[in-house]
């Protein structure tokens, strides 16, 4: 399924294979949180659902970053400085409504571009058509628990509310442009603000207030700069593999 | 005219030992003796334990897991054994129970789950001998209980054995790649299997001649193949595989006996099984206490989800107050 990046047109590889970076490691490090979370779920059906949307965005990293190079030199080798993924999805699960906070936000994002990218013809087109259907899942696990613990009991709806509140900085990167992805990404800010608010206001929440980008920070992930809970997470996810140079597994 | 209590009493006893000596599925309406009852609840709630403490050492290495590939199998597996603990906590349900008294009695020590699980997963190697070695006896195990007397606990276990079976071929195949991968990787494969040998065969549980359930669980059909016969199974089906993948048993007294046509096998250490399952083992206290917290720091969110449920009829509209 991984569409050979040279087959999209002279001299538009390297661009291909940049977004594919951006958009896999997303997926991949989202996952790699998410994975984090098996045997300590609050209910046995939340170890099945987290793991699950876990699997399906490893899928996802999996063709991304094989449109990039190989899967396992990009996920194991590369440095810090070199990953290109948001910021929101590298950051500590926390509670879980701090996990959920965190997916709400970034599974919206998700299903909006990959609802554009799959309407369109580009190189991402054929993933895109795929993993609309699993991001529409997992935006609505998200929506669902978000009503739950806004439209719940006062503890609840205080844990969902801080992190909202906590991950909200995160968001305006979202929407800084990514090379090699033609978006209207105003658009898709638009629609994402609009999705968010509604569910928000159905969950008897506001949204955050506050700035959703630092000076320092706009585009950071992006530009491989990440916050400092990523490099501890890293180590752990590349230790073995760096043990073993060359070997196969 | 009335029977007697006592008469209609023995008659239900004999219908019903009638029926599964006729190999008949016993079902949740159908009358069964209560010890069968608190047999089956017993057994099957161990079961849906062992699956859901089970996720913990397997679970330990997703974060770690060396290639792609390995990481979205791992994750898969660990999610597969969630979904087994579902299934059977619901056919425990069948007999009169729930899953959060079932759990409670996890937590409070009051039910007991694998010992097996006890041990600790020290290196990437230990899962494919978890997944060779520990779901291939599990596998052992449960096949037969395709055929229990009880409807719900066999129907659950044909689904199970089906995704086990498919989790072992993993594990094997893990081993392979590393048996066959760079020496460090051999050595790291071979190690995994010493320490998991043992403990895998005692999953059969004690020798049948100090086994309290075996012989009425056999006779209720429970149960359809003792401890001991087994376990030798097993061996028998291990020692050519342990070959294909180039790797020794930790076993000096295991040798293929002509006359037997099975196996011979040494001894196994019974106090180290006993202390396990007293508690004692490696991890007892880091599983039991990990499930403890994980069910602990998310009782506000089940608390929401069922205060939101009191609120919002199933079409998500609000309740009128």
């Amino acid at each position: 399924m991984s569409t050979p990046v040279s087959s999209t047109g002279t001299g538009t590889a390297d661009v291909t294979a940049a977004a594919a970076l951006a958009l896999g490691d997303d997926a991949l490090i989202l996952s790699h949180r998410l994975g984090e979370w098996a045997g300590h779920a609050p209910v046995l059906e939340e170890e099945l659902a987290l793991a699950n949307i876990a699997l399906d965005l490893l899928g996802q990293a999996r063709v991304l970053l094989s449109m990039a190079g190989d899967e396992d030199e990009l996920a194991y080798l590369r440095e810090e400085r070199a990953f290109r993924n948001l910021q929101l999805v590298e950051q500590p699960n926390g509670d879980f409504a701090h996990t959920i906070a965190r997916q709400l936000y970034f599974s919206l994002y998700q299903h909006l571009l990959h609802t554009e990218l799959a309407a369109g013809d580009g190189p991402f087109a054929p993933l895109a058509a795929k993993a609309v259907k699993e991001t529409a899942y997992h935006r609505d696990h998200a929506e669902q628990w978000t009503l739950r613990l806004g439209d719940g009991t006062e503890e609840s709806r205080r844990r969902m509310r801080a992190a909202l509140d906590s991950l909200w900085k995160y968001t305006g990167e979202l929407f800084q442009p990514v090379e090699g992805l033609e978006l209207d990404t105003a658009a898709l800010e638009a629609a994402w603000l609009a999705a968010l608010g509604d569910v928000l206001e159905r969950a008897g929440l506001a949204l955050p207030e506050g700035p959703r980008t630092g000076a320092w920070a706009a585009g950071a992930g992006r530009q491989g700069l990440h916050t400092e809970p990523f490099g501890r997470m890293i180590a752990e996810m590349q230790h073995l593999h760096r043990s073993h140079p060359g070997a196969s597994w | 005219m009335e029977a007697h209590p006592a008469d209609l009493g023995a008659q239900l006893l004999a219908a019903f030992d009638a029926a599964v000596a006729a190999d008949e599925r016993v079902e949740p309406r159908d009358w069964m003796p209560e010890e069968y009852r608190a047999s089956l609840v017993r057994q099957m709630a161990q079961h849906a334990h062992s699956e859901i403490i089970g996720m913990q050492p397997e679970a330990n290495w997703i974060t770690r897991a060396p290639s792609l590939r390995r990481k979205a199998i791992l994750m898969a597996k660990v999610q597969d054994e969630a979904g087994h603990g579902l299934y059977l906590y619901s056919a425990a349900e069948t007999l009169g129970t729930s899953r959060d008294e079932l759990l409670d009695k996890l937590h409070s020590g009051k039910q007991k789950y694998s010992s097996i699980f006890n041990y600790p997963t020290l290196t990437w190697a230990d899962v494919g001998a978890i997944g060779w070695l520990v779901d291939g006896a599990a596998i052992t195990n449960q096949v037969p209980i395709c055929r229990c007397s009880y409807g719900p606990y066999a129907r659950a276990m044909v689904r199970i054995c089906k995704e086990e079976s498919f989790h072992q071929r993993q594990g094997f195949e893990l081993l392979m790649a590393l048996s066959k991968g760079t020496e460090a990787q051999h050595a790291m494969a071979q190690d995994a299997v010493d320490r998991w040998w043992w403990p895998s065969l005692m999953m059969f549980g004690p020798p049948d001649d100090e086994s309290a359930h075996s012989a009425q669980s056999m006779a209720w059909r429970i149960k359809r193949h003792s401890n001991d016969e087994l376990r030798q199974r097993f061996v028998d089906i291990a020692v050519p595989q342990a070959e294909a993948l180039g790797l020794t048993l930790p076993d000096p007294d295991l040798k293929w006996n002509e006359e037997r046509g099975h196996h011979d096998f040494g001894a196994i250490d019974w106090a180290e099984f006993w202390d396990v399952l007293k508690g004692n083992g490696p991890c007892n206290e880091q599983r039991i206490s990990q499930r403890r917290r994980a069910h602990e720091e998310g009782a506000w969110v089940r608390e929401a989800a069922a205060a939101y449920a009191g609120k919002h009829t199933s079409t998500g509209r609000e309740v009128q107050a």
